[in-house]
């Protein structure tokens, strides 16, 4: 197994755990609470076996022991297995209904299907996907409304299709239930909670 | 270690461990994906009985960083037992800076209060709440008042501000004034004087509210509209005074009642110290021009 070959081989964590976890969770909190709105996290630290840098960052801030973690094939690799384990101890498990958090790509074939969406009196027991998209802010803009935004928000990316987006109504039709999205591109991201109506 | 700084060394940063302010972390991200849904979470024993805030400094300890100016306000007043201490235990612990100016501070504890200066964009005001569900009081049992937030079934909330209606010609409830968010949820605002209910609507900080003996956390995200509930034949309204401050002269704030001597005599302040200070200090540059 490739846990057994060392850890020479795992990438370094953060330097400074409390305090730099609490600064990107404070980018992470600024990007739920401001939907759209692209934030940038995690400068110095080195993800590893080509996961973004954000995406990296928001699994050592927000996932441990407690937080199943689901990958989608192409990140199913030792090197972010590793580094997942061994800096946030997260489980990783192989059936999408167990996971608390999900890192996939933009063009998995039926990205939402099987995550916990919650139940009606528990709408906080659904999963939070990090999405890896090519480039945020850039590529065909949606307009975005619903809690935190201001009237509304104009957020382009590259990446989601339109079937995505058909996919995206229909969960946040699920309202209170549904999955949590967070678009991560290199050190950037932005979030997508379920309340969020996308149009055009 | 060269970072950790003057901070007390036999406690982590902030005071709760990594994993107590994750789990509050992921708590605070679902409550803000769905506004006036209250998250449970694993409350922790924290150095000060239930009551004085213990659900509010643990949202703050989760989400307070070095870079953060911090005020701490008890209804209104920044220079109150409670919030002389909550403002000490993280000057100490988690080495951040303090004010009492409301537009200084990036995060904003408050017992009982919305400050009167308007919030902006960036700001966080954290709740402390001593009885987070609403219904509470109409219906004591949790699953019940689970499965009623589950269905949006609220008429039972309507038939008691109706009863008050009924016996004393108006909604009498004058704190704790129960509110919609964003059209799905009712909520608890806390025990805020229902004076401060239209700030928490569209206000362009974000909300969170921490209960630390129920255990729960919710939060009301920038510009969500936060609705009092009401009647189209008794609109909500907030409480207007004939007084005015003795100190600044405002007539539009919230204002506290002082017995000042043996005989009786009254006396109206400004609820929010800050707020009242601030107006004192311009009115003497005035004077003083």
């Amino acid at each position: 197994m490739s846990s057994a070959q060392g850890s020479r081989d795992i990438a370094p964590g953060f330097a400074n755990p409390p305090h730099e976890s609490q600064q990107v969770f404070r980018c992470v909190l600024e990007a739920f609470a401001h939907p759209g709105r692209i934030v940038r996290v995690a400068d110095t630290l080195e993800a590893p076996g080509g996961l973004c840098r954000a995406t990296a960052a928001f699994l050592l801030t927000l996932a441990d022991r407690d937080t199943p973690l689901w990958l989608a094939p192409e990140f199913d690799i030792p090197e972010i297995r590793d580094f997942v384990r061994f800096h946030a101890g997260a489980p990783i498990v192989g059936g999408r209904a167990e996971a608390v958090f999900a890192v996939l790509g933009h063009d998995q074939p039926l990205l939402f299907d099987d995550f916990a969406i919650g139940t009606d009196a528990y709408p906080d027991r659904s999963a939070t996907l990090v999405i890896e998209v090519p480039a945020l802010g850039a590529g065909p803009a949606h307009l975005w409304r619903g809690p935190g935004i201001d009237g509304h928000a104009s957020v382009a990316m590259t990446g989601p299709d339109d079937g995505f987006w058909r996919d995206w109504t229909a969960n946040n039709g699920l309202f209170p239930c549904g999955v949590d999205v967070v678009f991560a591109a290199g050190s950037h991201l932005l979030a997508l909670p379920r309340g969020i109506t996308v149009e055009g | 270690m060269p970072d950790v700084s003057i901070q007390d060394e036999a406690y982590n940063y902030a005071y709760l461990d990594e994993q107590t302010k994750r789990m509050i972390r992921r708590a605070i991200l679902k409550a803000v994906a769905v506004p006036g849904y209250q998250v449970p979470f694993g409350g922790r024993e924290m150095p000060l009985p239930y009551g004085w805030g213990t659900g509010g400094i643990q949202v703050t300890a989760a989400i307070i960083g070095r870079d953060d100016t911090l005020k701490v306000i008890d209804q209104g007043a920044d220079d109150t037992t409670n919030a002389v201490s909550i403002r000490r235990f993280f000057a100490k612990v988690a080495d951040v800076a303090t004010t009492t100016r409301t537009e200084d501070a990036t995060i904003i504890q408050t017992r009982h209060r919305v400050p009167e200066t308007p919030l902006s964009e960036g700001q966080i005001l954290v709740f402390q709440v001593p009885i987070p569900e609403p219904l509470r009081m109409l219906e004591p049992r949790e699953t019940e008042t689970r499965t009623l937030h589950a269905l949006s079934e609220y008429g039972v909330m309507q038939v008691s501000l109706y009863e008050s209606i009924a016996r004393h010609g108006r909604i009498a409830k004058t704190y704790n004034y129960p509110v919609l968010v964003n059209g799905r949820y009712i909520m608890s605002p806390s025990p805020i004087p229902k004076f401060d209910n239209p700030k928490l609507d569209r206000n362009p900080a974000l909300q969170l509210y921490g209960a630390g003996r129920e255990k729960r956390i919710y939060a009301v995200p920038p510009y969500t509209p936060v609705k009092s509930l009401d009647f189209d034949d008794h609109p909500f309204e907030i409480e207007t005074w004939k007084e005015s401050c003795s100190l600044c002269g405002s007539s539009e704030s919230f204002l506290d009642e002082m017995i000042v001597d043996d005989s009786g005599k009254r006396l109206f302040l400004c609820s929010d110290t800050d707020w009242c200070q601030d107006r004192q200090e311009k009115q003497r540059v005035d004077a003083a021009k």
